[in-house]
């Protein structure tokens, strides 16, 4: 599959002047956005950048998006060179951030996305049509007609998004797409997101968020950015298997008659029990070296004449694996 | 037009004071100044463009990143911004003859030589406005005051309201540098019935085929060092990282 983004050794460094034009005791003022990130996006993946605030995910997109130029390293995006040729670039990429209220307000929420689909030489009639048919699917139908300046924050994000996608995107940047946003908002852009992935085998999506949720919801893979450098890569799957942990496994069953009776089974390493008077069941937690176990406590709720009625097994979450790389939490 | 009217009052005050100069010369200041406002609206319009989309509307890094150049586009606007100040032109105009009774004419000969030179201004008036918006690339709002001032320059420096022969040597070389100040001579032909006798000397033994030609090497020169000056800019901002800027200040 070919690489829809490819970056190697790419750095950014903001600030800082030279050391001939800083007085000699000044202390020097670089930030290193970007420290020498390479990173690899197939054609057709859903990928994440996920990291805190300031971890260089936007700087990143910026400088893919061709707003900005790297210090150092190189970048490429459908396989041309972000710094040397960026026009090729430009006819295939689209993008949209998050938490800003960009727009024309005088405009209609129509006019607003008609005037950028003509950016892009779309025929004004297909692009009404295809304006349309997005703003359905945002549910934004009944504010067409609206000046921009009278939209909700929602509403507004909403219209960028048909702003980003009506230009049919190779490649389309999503900077912090639901940030600020009520659930309602933005499960309807996490679900528009999955659905044209879905449905357009060959499109790129590279999403940044500080979402843990959202992430491991919606991405094929995952980059965990912290202080501009990439710590990990991979699926949300293996991430969380690179935290080595025990397995934890929730199980509800009839009422037992000798709860205490997990004790011998080995790899059980604890466990607490609930007994629920209302429901006549009990609630059992268990702490396993690993999955080996499982079979003989099932084995001792049916010894027991017991039933299960139902059984969880508590994966590690994205959060676990970003404290573990990062040392600290998102917010 | 507020500019202009206030030229006409204190050429009135003058007049009543006793140190006024002819009615020629009203209509010289009269047409300069009405003409200037092209100009004003090319160079603060395209700092206004740029700050506009960057810091107030936030639109800049997706009008940036689409397939369209932005120096496209910023042309684009700039002729927005002509077809404004195009009313505004004609509205005082018709206020100066009408109401004012300013001894303005349209010399009908000279139609075809009236077009060409007002199409090529207003080209290099752009070509100077883009170069300078895209220099406000570089800098936050305030950089408006850069555009006032430059725009200031040509007002004194390209004959708007008095004839170069009032400025020093040097002041009046300096404006014979400056294309549009051929610009404002051409449209006086065109548009007095008679020359003040104050009038430049310099310029008025120009022929009007000269100032054509001057106005179209003009406009060649121009646009290169804008597009050049525009590029090198952008290239810089984008280096910088200040395309999408926003100060908030």
């Amino acid at each position: 599959m070919k690489d829809a983004i490819r970056t190697k050794e790419l750095t950014r460094v903001f600030g800082g002047k030279k050391r001939r034009l800083r007085p000699r005791d000044a202390p020097e003022k670089r930030v290193i956005a970007l420290d020498r990130v390479d990173t690899q996006v197939a054609e057709g993946e859903l990928f994440g950048l996920l990291g805190p605030n300031g971890a260089g995910k936007t700087t990143l997109i910026k400088i893919l998006a061709t707003l900005l130029l790297p210090t150092s390293g190189s970048a490429t995006v459908a396989g041309y060179d972000v710094a040397k040729d960026p026009y090729p670039i430009r006819q295939r990429i689209n993008m949209v951030s998050g938490g800003e209220t960009s727009g024309y307000g005088l405009l209609t929420t129509r006019e607003n996305i008609w005037m950028f689909s003509q950016f892009y030489g779309i025929p004004s009639k297909v692009a009404k049509a295809e304006i349309d048919r997005l703003l359905k699917e945002f549910e934004l139908w009944e504010r067409r007609d609206a000046k921009v300046r009278t939209l909700s924050t929602g509403e507004r994000q909403k219209m960028n998004m048909v702003r980003g996608f009506v230009t049919d995107p190779d490649i389309i940047f999503l900077d912090e797409p639901t940030l600020g946003l009520d659930v309602s908002a933005a499960r309807a852009i996490r679900q528009f997101i999955r659905g044209w992935i879905q449905e357009n085998h060959a499109k790129t999506v590279l999403l940044t968020t500080h979402y843990m949720m959202e992430a491991d919801e919606l991405c094929d893979r995952i980059a965990i950015i912290d202080n501009g450098r990439i710590l990990a890569c991979d699926t949300p799957e293996r991430l969380k298997g690179m935290v080595k942990r025990e397995v934890t496994v929730k199980l509800e069953t009839d009422r037992l008659k000798d709860p205490k009776a997990f004790d011998v089974i080995e790899g059980v390493q604890n466990y607490v029990v609930k007994e629920e008077a209302q429901t006549n069941r009990t609630s059992l937690t268990f702490i396993l070296e690993d999955d080996a176990p499982i079979g003989d406590i099932m084995s001792e709720v049916l010894n027991q004449g017991s039933k299960v009625q139902s059984m969880e097994k508590i994966d590690p979450t994205l959060e676990e694996v970003f404290i573990s790389l990062v040392g600290k939490g998102l917010d | 037009m507020a500019g202009t009217l206030i030229l006409v009052f204190i050429y009135y005050v003058a007049a009543a004071a006793g140190g006024a100069a002819p009615p020629e010369m009203l209509a010289y200041i009269f047409v300069g100044s009405a003409f200037y406002m092209f100009v004003f609206q090319a160079f603060f319009g395209m700092f206004e463009v740029i700050q506009g989309d960057r810091e107030w509307f936030q639109t800049i890094r997706y009008i940036y990143i689409s397939p369209i150049s932005y120096y496209a586009y910023i042309i684009g606007r700039g002729f927005t911004q002509m077809v404004v100040a195009g009313i505004g032109v004609l509205v005082v105009l018709a206020i100066g003859r009408g109401l004012l009774g300013i001894p303005i004419g349209f010399n009908l000969a000279l139609l075809p030589f009236f077009l060409a030179v007002l199409v090529l201004g207003l080209f290099i008036t752009i070509a100077i406005g883009v170069a300078i918006g895209g220099i406000t690339f570089l800098t936050a709002r305030h950089g408006g005051g850069m555009s006032e001032g430059i725009a200031g320059v040509f007002y004194v420096f390209t004959g708007v309201i008095f004839p170069l022969s009032v400025l020093p040597v040097w002041g009046q070389v300096f404006g014979q540098w400056i294309p549009l100040t051929y610009w404002f001579e051409a449209l006086r032909r065109v548009l007095l019935e008679r020359s003040p006798p104050q009038a430049d000397a310099f310029l008025m033994a120009i022929p009007e085929s000269t100032l054509l030609l001057i106005l179209a090497l003009s406009l060649i020169v121009v646009s290169l060092l804008s597009l050049a000056v525009f590029r090198y800019v952008e290239h810089l901002a984008r280096k910088k990282g200040k395309i999408d800027m926003t100060t908030a200040y």
